[in-house]
């Protein structure tokens, strides 16, 4: 979730009056506000729009959803300058291939204003550029660096420059396992042969992207006025938006912006940033048969204005900074925020369909009756468990057991998928001996295996019951009542090999035909003692699977 | 009341220690009334709710022996046992000490304190010396005396005694101190106007037994007075858990609307939880920071689909642009717990036949991501979903739907704001108004699904309603549950107290 935050002052300035009509407004245009007091006003913006992230887009997007400066913003480009060239090396094609870069001139920075672009540099970072991998941004004083300039690839020992806020010149090697920047990215070039470098005409290092600029000629500062701005990443389309949001957002805090020529050997010769739109025609019918409106063609664009489109001869000219116009679908989208949902007046189509439930469901439900009709009390617990609790409180040493689902990362030691409710009921037991007994406890649910003969992972339902004080007699009434109410017959016997939680010659098997569907029996003392539990405990447990697909 | 009703009232326990509240302690009363204390103690306080008599405790601290210190007392202190040992050898190595006074290690060192506290004895290099004179040796420790007057009341101990007894507490079981509690009955005025009456219990009828009904022997008797207003002990039954019994309500919601439900696993491939819901592959809700992956895979089996979603991904379809990267089938392979019930939607649009639209499906069940477990986040939560496929549903009629939905789930005002899931397009979040709290609460998300997602899946594109909230927030806000870890917590007895869901 990316917020976004500026001063409650600004917002009223330069927007409007935050009262209680255009907080909803905020949230009705699809920006939610997520915290607002006398001094600041944090919003929420979705992944999808980017051009969002800073002051200067937000502004930019919501007037016009106001109805002010309605339609495609126009943003003056300036042709290159001399030497605003960047030539991409061929080093660099199978490590980091593209760039889309830009110059700034006439900007008036202060503390505040370079904090607020640092900002937006990360915000897109982590969004648009997912957390770098995908792309990543360096913005330069224009004055310390000298044009043109080059992209191109080092082994990691021959890459030297002293990194932001450090005095020590590093390598490329030095500055991963040194900086926290290196640290938190460096595996993002782990592996690489070689690094990529900005360069200038005088051979001097700007920055190691995706990770850090140089201090000495790749940081901003209040008296720099010119920038140069660069994006780098993997695909020319997505640098070229990332670029666009940037700069026009440069562009709106004062500054005036040139093009860059890029040169590669692979691909022909281009000019960055470049605002030309993007066109897509949308069909009046489709808008309005999936809005369940009935709009005019200039209703819908007008609509279409408010979200910062233009139209003209039935295309929509769509903004080079947006991201997220995959299909006309997401026009209607945008015609319907615009037209307002709160505007829509909701309706049931009349269509008769048929209700109806999971068999298994009902059958499940059932079940909880008989036993509730018992006396039983439903506990629920979690599907995933620790190895301990699965494990070793079960009597099996942990490292004898191959057999189970595990995470491949947990926040939590809950690490593993439950192989049965056995250990949980105990758990449960274990965590209420404070509690007044009799505990008669039951759960229904899944439990999750892997079948030996096939390596496949098995899920199915299982239904295990629990008494404390209780002994296998009680136990095994319960059992018969149970699927004689269910009108199923099994079978008992004793089984071949008893589980180790259960005492021998006090537990059965239980069979549906010749299928065996579990076991009960008095939980061992050992057992107990492991968990604590100082009450004969009777348990069983079924494979529900059977009974369901009955 | 009047006596005659008091009379009337009270219980064949409460006539025989009536006469006899006079005496001084309850042991008295239990001798003289020939009843056990638990059934005095409970008649005195029924008395006394029958403003018969007051009852006050005095407590009383009294300083007994411990087990340790009913040992000594018949052994002797471990120091007494050294002393007599050292009377005979005079001095004598620690070691050989330990071994012919048969100490343990810790009674050994107790001795040793003991004694150089009270300068009986030295030790250098290891031995021990005896010092003092004959006298000094038989004469007896205030330890000792102190353990043989026991038990004491606590406030009669003198200031030698306290301080004796500071440091014998400081010992392993040397001395235990409890808490005595002795009753003080005072009769009221109505009481002592009681105790004159001749109380007998022939005319009155106690329990109704069957002997009582077959004899009828109630005939011209009168049946004693009950205390009816007097609390009874908390009675607790079997019941479902509360999670459950608003899961089963949901599901009466659904099929009341026409929906049939949709069931299936919970460990799914990436294909259904993600690419088949047009989530592109490097979505950081794909990494391992945010979803359970299980190293394993699953063969995509329906190849035509597979191409298509790959198609979806690639370069679009239906007129999309697509995410325009190159879509990694092996990615899709990798199972997951599955983050999302809408993973079910897409297998059951897979299945369904387009001759059979309209088609309303719903599912209900639990979800999972990594997270860690405080009272905010967990790694387990409830979704309930509804799909809605039809050529002819529109925006208005997801309104329409929700609104239905959360006003038979008690919520009468909800508001839909505009939203992002790579999967719907328009998107909506779904806040409910809570009327006490006066407040909007985010309920979840909705929209209709994208045609990326539905081409695929349908081979053409057929609009469909899709909504999925959460469903925790909800039952948490009916129970009154502030703790997420609470939902699962298996407290029996607050499962035993909890209220059953009434809607």
């Amino acid at each position: 979730m990316a917020l976004i935050e500026f001063s409650k002052k600004q917002f009223e300035d330069e927007i409007g009056k935050l009262d209680e009509e255009m907080k909803e407004k905020v949230a009705m245009f699809g920006t939610p506000i997520d915290h607002l007091d006398e001094q600041k006003v944090q919003i929420e913006i979705f992944p999808n729009r980017p051009d969002l992230l800073s002051f200067q887009g937000f502004r930019r997007a919501f007037r016009a959803f106001l109805g002010k400066d309605t339609g495609l913003r126009e943003y003056k480009i300036n042709k290159p300058e001399k030497n605003y060239l960047i030539s991409i090396a061929s080093s660099v094609k199978d490590i980091r291939p593209f760039t889309a870069c830009a110059i700034i001139k006439g900007l008036k920075l202060d503390n505040s204003r370079i904090k607020e672009i640092m900002e937006i540099q990360e915000k897109l970072h982590l969004t648009m550029g997912r957390k770098r991998k995908k792309l990543a941004i360096g913005i330069y004083p224009l004055d310390k660096i000298k044009l043109p300039l080059t992209f191109s690839a080092l082994e990691p020992d021959k890459v030297k420059f002293i990194p932001l806020d450090s005095d020590k010149e590093m390598s490329g090697l030095e500055i991963l396992q040194k900086t926290a920047a290196g640290k938190e990215y460096a595996q993002l070039l782990a592996g690489k042969q070689k690094f990529p470098i900005f360069v200038d005409a005088e051979d001097k290092i700007l920055s190691m992207p995706p990770i850090i600029n140089s201090q000495t000629i790749g940081k901003v500062a209040e008296d720099t006025k010119d920038v140069f701005v660069e994006c780098s990443g993997f695909d020319q389309k997505v640098l070229g938006r990332c670029l666009n949001i940037l700069v026009t957002c440069l562009a709106d805090m004062g500054g005036k912006i040139y093009q860059m020529e890029i040169k590669s050997g692979i691909a022909k010769k281009i000019l960055t940033p470049d605002f030309t739109p993007e066109k897509m025609r949308l069909s009046t019918e489709n808008t309005n048969k999936l809005l369940g409106l009935e709009l005019k063609p200039t209703q819908i664009e007008k609509l279409l204005e408010k979200m910062g489109y233009d139209c003209k001869k039935g295309e929509v000219y769509i903004p080079s900074w947006r991201t997220d116009v995959l299909h006309e679908v997401d026009l209607i989208e945008d015609v319907a925020i615009a037209y307002g949902y709160e505007n829509f007046i909701p309706e049931i189509p009349a269509v008769s369909t048929i209700g109806e439930e999971d068999k298994k469901e009902i059958l499940k439900r059932k079940i909880a009756e008989i036993l509730t009709g018992l006396g039983l009390l439903e506990i629920s617990n979690y599907h995933l468990t620790s190895k301990h609790n699965q494990f070793t409180s079960m009597g099996v040493p942990e490292k004898q057991e191959k057999s189970f689902i595990e995470m491949e990362s947990s926040k939590t030691d809950f690490t593993i998928l439950r192989k049965d409710l056995t250990h949980y009921l105990l758990k449960t037991l274990a965590e209420n001996v404070d509690v007044e007994y009799p505990h008669r406890v039951f759960e229904i649910g899944k439990v999750f295996n892997i079948e030996s003969k096939t390596d496949q992972i098995k899920e199915h339902e299982s239904l295990a019951i629990a008494l404390a004080p209780g002994n296998f007699t009680e136990m095994k009434q319960m059992l018969e009542y149970l699927f004689r109410m269910l009108g199923i017959k099994i079978s008992i016997n004793e089984p071949a090999s008893v589980p180790s939680h259960f005492i021998e010659g006090r537990c059965i098997g239980i069979k549906i035909g010749d299928t065996i569907i579990g076991t009960l029996g008095e939980i061992h003392p050992k057992i107990l003692k492991n968990w604590k539990i100082k009450m004969p405990v009777a348990l069983m447990e079924i494979n529900l699977e059977l009974v369901l697909g009955r | 009341m009047d006596t005659k009703k008091i009379i009337e009232s009270l219980s064949p326990n409460e006539r025989k220690i009536l006469p006899h509240l006079d005496e001084k302690s309850i042991e008295d009363i239990c001798r003289k009334s020939n009843l056990d204390k638990v059934s005095v103690t409970r008649s005195l306080t029924y008395l006394q709710n029958k403003k018969i008599l007051e009852l006050s405790y005095i407590v009383k601290k009294i300083v007994d022996v411990g087990i340790n210190g009913a040992l000594y007392r018949k052994k002797g202190l471990p120091e007494r046992r050294l002393m007599h040992l050292l009377n005979e050898k005079r001095i004598i190595s620690l070691k050989d000490a330990q071994k012919e006074s048969k100490l343990s290690d810790d009674e050994l060192k107790a001795s040793l304190g003991a004694l150089k506290k009270k300068a009986m004895i030295e030790i250098k290099n290891d031995k021990i010396i005896l010092g003092g004179n004959k006298e000094d040796v038989s004469k007896k420790f205030a330890e000792e005396l102190f353990l043989e007057s026991l038990p004491l009341d606590y406030d009669s101990l003198s200031k030698e005694q306290l301080s004796v007894l500071k440091y014998l507490e400081g010992r392993k079981d040397i001395i235990r101190i409890e808490e005595e509690k002795s009753a003080v009955i005072k009769l009221t005025e109505p009481g002592k106007k009681l105790i004159g009456e001749k109380l007998t219990s022939e005319n009155m009828i106690e329990q109704i037994t069957p002997e009582v009904l077959q004899g009828e022997a109630w005939k011209g008797k009168k049946f004693r007075r009950y205390d009816v207003t007097s609390s009874v002990p908390l009675m607790s039954g079997g019941k479902r858990h509360f999670v459950n019994q608003s899961i089963d309500y949901a599901r009466t919601v659904w099929t009341e609307m026409g929906f049939k439900e949709m069931s299936g696993n919970m460990i799914v491939s990436s294909f259904w939880n993600f690419d088949a819901l047009f989530t592109p592959q490097d979505h950081s809700v794909r990494e391992m920071q945010d979803t359970f992956f299980i190293n394993k895979k699953d063969e995509l089996q329906d190849k035509k689909l597979t191409k298509s979603v790959k198609e979806s991904h690639e370069e679009g379809v239906g007129g999309s642009k697509g995410w325009e990267y190159a879509w990694n089938e092996e990615e899709a392979k990798k199972l997951v717990l599955r983050t999302h019930t809408t993973c079910l939607s897409a297998q059951t649009l897979a299945k369904l036949n387009t001759q059979q639209l309209p088609a309303k499906y719903f599912a209900i069940g639990k979800n999972f991501r990594n997270e860690t477990l405080d009272w905010n986040h967990g790694f387990e939560f409830n979704q309930t979903e509804g799909i809605v496929a039809d050529r002819n549903v529109n925006f208005r009629h997801l309104l329409g739907y929700l609104k239905q939905f959360f006003k038979k789930m008690g919520f009468e005002k909800i508001r839909i704001r505009p939203s992002y899931f790579p999967y719907t397009e328009p998107s909506v979040e779904i806040d409910v108004w809570h009327p006490e709290k006066k407040m909007w609460l985010e309920l979840g998300g909705a929209g209709i699904f994208r045609p990326e997602v539905t081409i695929p899946l349908f081979g053409e594109y057929i609009p469909v309603l899709a909504w999925g909230p959460g469903f925790d927030r909800m039952l948490m806000d009916y129970y009154e549950i502030k703790d997420l870890r609470e939902l699962y917590k298996n407290n029996i007895d607050k499962l035993r107290k909890m209220k059953f869901w009434i809607k």
